[in-house]
């Protein structure tokens, strides 16, 4: 029950979100400022991130092929396939859940509890669109970018690392990346990518900004938020698996 | 103006506002006081639709705000000026930042020019240089003024002030009130303010509403307020022995004149 209504919620909340900006070029400053807080503020973590993920599934993919018959060329295939299909997209955005759906949903529910949302909307402005809108928008537009930032650095990470621990040669890699490539595979990757975006984004946003209480309640609403955001998004995974696939 | 007729309002099981109908004037500063947890900072937010009410209607310049759907009401909005009784400023923003973003989303004027009008309604409250300092750097009694500055930026046709002078030494709290009563009448507003201090309800109390449990127990001006034979309201208005006093002296000093 308490699920349906949340559901149904979050839908109005999107629904109320949609309407003309009251002054373009604020909503505009809005969206910058939300691109640099979104994209630029995780951009060291998903660097860290993907360059790990690389270097430890080319160490691992190695580990598990030892039979003598297989091609070699087929460890730079796992790693690229893994990486582009599953790791950046996934790996990064539930990483995201945590560094940006948290921040969403503390600061919109500090902006709830303290009634900057209520002055927002007293002075004639649709609080949603001012305030998760951009948000939303900045996602959309960020994180797709990180993935794919994400799908590069992992692929190198895999690269250095197959290279100094001389599990193969960089240039067996390289050639082995190259071998059936599957273009499809990025496409289905960037999909991912959106709709993660969306949910690490829109979630967050529901849960700060219906906040009722105090500050207690705004760091249980957050924590909330990113593991039901974490949850969206191995399920949506899925969903587009069994679909796209 | 803004007529309200009958609006109650309910949290859960508790009954906050129950019946309450009053007009307010404009070109006046009109008062609501109570206690602490009389309801006065809901019967705002009612007024403004914060709060949805259970029931009654509310009329702004005979358009029933109740009937409205959520552009017209947004459109209304945009003629309100409003301080939170914590404030409520954007912490994220400077103080400057705070009362230009009004002037920011709804005038087309140059920097140059909003610059200039922010300075001038932070030199009405008493605030110049403070125009870089964020909300986290400033005392209670400065956030509440720049949050008078905020709210009468635009000159709005209608201001609510969820206790203005709260937290203010006396000076100041005069200060305050002067000029909410100018620009009230400058302006012509329609002024509603919350209050439980005394020397306000005397200075600037054209029309008063007092209520009790959620109920209007009485209402006048400042002067009726001298002759009320309300207990409850002589209670809570004549609180200390001081204002006791004042209050004997102003009656024998009417009745002088009368003589
Ligand atoms: N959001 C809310 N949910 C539940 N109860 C509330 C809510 N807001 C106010 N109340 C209750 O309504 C009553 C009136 O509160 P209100 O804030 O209007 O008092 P007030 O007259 O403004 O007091 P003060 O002078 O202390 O500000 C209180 O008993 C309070 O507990
Ligand atoms: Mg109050």
């Amino acid at each position: 029950m308490r699920f349906f209504s949340h559901f149904g919620k979050y839908f109005i909340m999107l629904k109320g979100m949609i309407s003309k900006p009251e002054n373009s070029k604020l909503y505009w400053k809005e969206f910058m400022h939300q691109c640099s807080e979104i994209g630029m503020g995780s951009l060291g973590i998903v660097c860290i991130i993907s360059l790990f993920m690389g270097a430890v599934s080319a160490l691992q993919t190695a580990y598990q092929i030892t039979s003598p018959i297989m091609s070699k060329l087929i460890i730079a295939q796992i790693i690229r396939d893994t990486v582009i299909l599953e790791f950046a997209p996934t790996l990064i955005c539930i990483v995201l859940a945590g560094v940006v759906g948290s921040k969403i949903a503390s600061e919109l529910g500090n902006m709830r509890v303290s009634e900057q949302i209520d002055a927002i909307e007293i002075m004639g402005i649709n609080s949603k669109t001012y305030l998760i809108m951009p948000k939303i928008a900045a996602a959309l537009v960020t994180i797709p970018m990180l993935v794919i930032l994400a799908m590069v650095l992992g692929i190198y990470g895999g690269r250095l690392t197959v290279g100094i621990s001389g599990i193969i040669s960089t240039e067996t890699y390289d050639r082995g990346l190259k071998e059936l490539f599957i273009p499809y595979n990025v496409f289905f990757a960037m999909m991912k990518a959106y709709t993660f975006a969306f949910i690490v984004s829109s979630i967050p946003a529901y849960f700060g900004y219906y906040v009722k209480g105090g500050s207690l309640e705004i760091g249980r609403n957050s924590t909330k938020s990113v593991v039901v955001t974490c949850v969206v998004i191995l399920f949506a995974d899925y969903i587009l698996a069994a679909l796209l696939l | 103006m803004i007529e309200f007729k009958n609006i109650s309002k309910h949290f859960d099981e508790k009954q906050v506002l129950q019946d309450v109908s009053h007009i307010m004037y404009s070109g006046k500063t009109n008062l609501i006081i109570g206690t602490s947890g009389s309801g006065k900072t809901v019967l705002q937010k009612c007024l403004v639709g914060l709060y949805e009410v259970d029931g009654g209607e509310i009329i702004y310049d005979g358009l029933s705000f109740t009937k409205m759907n959520d552009e017209e009401k947004k459109m209304l909005r945009q003629q309100i000026g409003m301080l939170f009784q914590g404030s409520a400023l954007f912490d994220s923003m400077t103080v400057e930042g705070n009362v230009k973003f009004p002037l920011d989303m709804f005038t087309k004027d140059k920097e140059s020019e909003k610059i200039k009008k922010v300075n001038e309604v932070l030199e009405r409250v008493n605030l110049v240089g403070t125009n870089n300092k964020l909300p986290s750097q400033l005392s209670g009694g400065m956030k509440k003024r720049v949050g008078i500055a905020r709210a009468i930026v635009l000159n709005p046709k209608f201001l609510f002030c969820d206790e203005p002078n709260s937290g203010l030494d006396p000076q100041t709290s005069m200060l305050i009130d002067k000029l909410i009563h100018d620009v009230t009448i400058e302006f012509n507003m329609t002024t509603i303010i919350n209050t439980h201090d005394m020397n306000s309800v005397m200075e600037i109390g054209n029309n008063i509403i007092y209520l009790k449990d959620g109920k209007k127990e009485w209402t006048g001006n400042s002067k009726d307020i001298i002759f009320s034979e309300n207990k409850n309201l002589n209670d809570f208005i004549f609180a200390s022995e001081f204002l006791q006093d004042a209050k004997q002296m102003r009656m024998l000093e009417a009745k002088g004149k009368k003589i």
